[in-house]
C-alpha cells in the first residue's frame, strides 16, 4: 500500500535540471523530427517521469516501479522547452485509490524556468496489484 | 480555412525493437518490458510492448507535423487503453488520424485516433495547436 499521508504533497526535485542540445536531439531523431531548435511536444516527461520515479519509490511512499504501468497523460505548454532551460521541478500527488487491487496515482508536475512556468503535465500511474 | 469536421490525412509509422532501444535511451525510461521479451512475458505481457509515452510522442509528431513545428502545440493528451507489441525482428504500423473538432480563432483541437495492428491503442486523444 501507499502512504495514503502523502496525498497533496507537493515534492521539490532536490537539483535544477539543465536541458542540453544534445538531449533534445537525441529525442527528435527518434521521432523523425528535423526541427531540434524546440524540444518536441512530450520531451518533458523525461524530467518529469524520473522526477516520480525517485520521489514515488522513497521508502515513505512506497510504491513498486516494476508493477508501474501509464494510464493517461497530459500536457500543457505554455512555450516550447529549448536548451539552456533550466528548471526546478515541483511534482504533487493529487490523488490516490484503489479500483480493482490497482493502486491508481495521479501526479501533476510543473516546470519552471526561473519564475517562469513553462510546462505542466499530469500523469496517471497505475501500481498493478 | 480550417473549419470543424475537416480530416487530417492519416499516416502510417514504423516500430520495431531498435526504435524501442532509442527511445528508452532518448526518454530515460529502461523499463525492461520494453527492450526484454523474457520480462515481458514474465509479467503477464504477451511480448516487448513500447513505451506508452513513445506511442505518443509519435503521434506527438504527427501533430507537429500539421501544426508547423513543435512550438506551435499547445495542449496534447492521451490515455493509454492498449500496448502496442513489438516481437523481435518484425515492423509493427502505428496508424494515425485526426479530425478538427473546435476553431476558435488560431487554436485548433484536433481528435486523434491511433490504432497498431488494427487495435486502437490511445483513448480520449486529443491536441490543441496554433495554426
Amino acid at each position: 500500500m501507499i502512504n495514503p499521508d502523502s496525498v497533496g504533497r507537493t515534492f521539490h526535485g532536490a537539483d535544477l535540471v539543465t536541458v542540453t542540445q544534445s538531449e533534445i536531439d537525441a529525442f527528435a531523431a527518434v521521432l523523425g523530427e528535423s526541427d531540434t531548435n524546440v524540444a518536441p511536444p512530450t520531451f518533458s516527461i523525461r524530467i518529469s517521469l524520473s522526477q516520480y520515479e525517485s520521489i514515488l519509490t522513497q521508502p515513505e511512499i512506497g510504491v513498486d516501479w516494476t508493477r508501474l504501468v501509464h494510464g493517461d497523460q497530459k500536457f500543457e505548454i505554455y512555450r516550447p522547452v529549448v536548451a539552456g532551460d533550466v528548471f526546478t521541478c515541483a511534482a504533487t500527488i493529487e490523488t490516490l485509490r484503489t479500483v480493482a487491487g490497482n493502486e491508481i496515482i495521479s501526479v501533476r508536475s510543473d516546470l519552471h524556468n526561473g519564475s517562469e512556468l513553462v510546462v505542466s503535465s499530469w500523469s496517471t500511474l497505475v501500481v498493478r496489484g | 480555412m480550417i473549419k470543424v469536421g475537416d480530416a487530417v490525412p492519416t499516416r502510417v509509422f514504423e516500430l520495431d525493437r531498435a526504435l524501442l532501444k532509442a527511445y528508452a535511451d532518448a526518454s530515460g525510461d529502461q523499463n525492461p518490458i520494453h527492450q526484454s521479451e523474457e520480462v515481458a512475458i514474465s509479467v503477464g505481457l504477451p511480448n516487448v510492448i513500447a513505451h506508452g509515452m513513445l506511442t505518443m510522442a509519435l503521434v506527438g509528431k504527427f501533430v507537429t507535423d500539421w501544426a508547423g513545428g513543435s512550438a506551435n502545440v499547445k495542449e496534447f493528451s492521451s490515455r493509454f487503453i492498449k500496448p502496442v507489441i513489438v516481437p523481435a525482428n518484425e515492423k509493427v504500423d502505428l496508424t494515425v488520424s485526426a479530425t478538427v473538432v473546435e476553431v476558435d480563432g488560431d487554436r485548433v483541437k484536433l481528435d486523434l485516433v491511433a490504432t497498431s495492428a488494427g487495435v486502437k491503442v490511445l483513448g480520449m486523444a486529443k491536441a490543441v495547436v496554433i495554426k
